[in-house]
């Protein structure tokens, strides 16, 4: 049986805090990687042609329905082979980037197909050219839109960033089971680990959800 | 690759499927349980079953996971890695499950229940014959969301050691050392479950709204059209989670 000790405690949580400022920076960029290649999706995927949107729509849905860490093993292993050597947080980025982007796809989709037609129609009424009609008129509303939705996902991918220490990135989760396996005493590292998620993410997820009151009416 | 290669690989997914099995079966449980417990007349019940779903929905399953496998031990119980995979999935994703069970119990037009309050159904007879009979084929389409994402994780067991497909896919490429093969057919066998399980579960959901009299959403061989019109982005979002 063993006792909690908060002087452990004490004694690990700056090395943990240096992981958590890793596993912010990795959501953070993985965010912004989501949020452009997701547009880029969203918006091939409306094209006219079947000849895009067919093979886009087979990546998009095998990237969503295959395993994170697989695609994450995937891209730790493979890319060097081709030449591409990342460190690994780089290569962390790029895959939590690249699978929440299917999902960040989905969320522009419903917010472009929520912006009311009479919008499309006026776009045209006023000639407006093509992409005119898009960055001014359809964009802007359907920002406002999404902004809550990929606020969720990017929850979803800080709660997702402990799979990074698989591929050796020093976030929260690889410093506890390092401090575990040196000290034989797993249960205060893992546990302050778990417990900071809950503590980061239970209130971003209720300042979305007002957010979500203001912006989505 | 070799015949032994494909023969690990079958294993994997054996185990696999085993593992999604079990931590589903859990996760309904649990779905039921908390989402029930959440439209509870008692504040006490709604407010400890929000806790619950706060929390788990809160952390990592990754974390959690390993938490189970390593800490708990400490405690007294050394949970073999398997159970420590299907507790975690089981109670995380039923955690998620439970919002669905509740969204959709809430769905149930009030008229049906106060029909059931004037033919004095007991409460539990309101919830049999009334409720949820109406509100299950409405779960079946994010329950099949939710179960792709719970196949998902079962890839972060192979962190415990536990034979399924990925942790066979580290097996092949130390062995073979062919990475970019070896997690490519991975993902494939990967993508082919997702697509098995999202076909039945769009079969049961076909002959659940049947059932009721209902039709079922139209869908592409892919993807599932959304709903379209002005309902915005919160109609594919859960708040703080995936769909």
């Amino acid at each position: 049986m063993n006792n909690w000790s908060w002087e452990y405690v004490g004694d690990i949580l700056p090395d943990l805090l240096q992981g958590l400022w890793i596993t912010v920076q990795a959501t953070l960029y993985g965010s912004l990687v989501a949020f452009a290649l997701g547009l880029v999706w969203a918006l091939l995927l409306r094209s006219p042609s079947r000849w895009v949107t067919w093979p886009v729509s087979v990546v998009v849905e095998f990237v969503r329905n295959t395993p994170l860490l697989v695609q994450l093993f995937f891209l730790f292993f493979v890319l060097p082979g081709w030449g591409l050597a990342f460190p690994a947080l780089a290569t962390g980025v790029i895959g939590l980037g690249l699978h929440y982007s299917t999902y960040t796809a989905e969320v522009y989709r419903a917010g472009i197909d929520g912006v009311p037609e009479g919008q499309w129609e006026a776009a045209t009424a006023l000639s407006l050219p093509r992409r005119r009609t898009w960055t001014s008129v359809i964009l802007p509303q359907a920002f406002r839109r999404v902004v809550p939705a990929l606020g969720n996902y990017v929850i979803a991918m800080f709660k997702d960033t402990p799979m990074l220490a698989a591929i050796t990135v020093a976030e929260m989760l690889f410093r506890a089971n390092s401090i575990g396996a040196t000290t034989f005493d797993y249960m205060e590292p893992i546990t302050v680990v778990g417990v900071l998620f809950v503590v980061i993410s239970y209130p971003t997820s209720l300042l979305l959800r007002a957010l979500e009151r203001r912006l989505v009416r | 690759m070799t015949g032994a290669l494909w023969e690990l690989f079958f294993k994997g997914v054996w185990i696999t499927v085993q593992l999604m099995v079990y931590s589903a079966a859990l996760a309904a449980v649990v779905a039921f349980g908390i989402g029930l417990a959440r439209t509870s007349r008692l504040w006490i019940v709604r407010f400890l079953s929000g806790v619950y779903v706060e929390f788990f929905r809160g952390t990592s399953a990754l974390v959690l996971m390993f938490w189970l496998f390593f800490a708990l031990p400490l405690l007294g119980w050394q949970l073999a890695g398997m159970w420590a995979g299907t507790l975690a999935l089981g109670l995380s994703y039923g955690a998620y499950g439970s919002e669905v069970v509740r969204g959709a119990v809430q769905a149930v037009a009030p008229a049906q229940r106060e029909a059931a309050i004037a033919l004095s159904f007991t409460p539990w007879q309101r919830l049999r014959k009334v409720i949820l009979p109406q509100a299950v084929p409405e779960m079946l389409p994010p329950f099949n969301n939710l179960l792709i994402e719970l196949l998902k994780g079962t890839a972060l067991a192979s962190l415990l050691s536990i034979g399924e497909l990925t942790f066979q896919a580290k097996l092949a490429r130390l062995s073979t050392g062919q990475s970019a093969q070896v997690y490519g057919i991975i993902l494939v066998l990967y993508f082919v479950i997702a697509f098995v399980v999202t076909r039945i579960m769009r079969l049961l959901e076909r002959r659940a709204k049947a059932s009721i009299g209902r039709a079922p959403e139209r869908s592409g061989w892919f993807s599932r059209r959304l709903p379209i019109g002005g309902q915005g982005p919160q109609v594919i979002t859960a708040p703080g989670g995936k769909p």
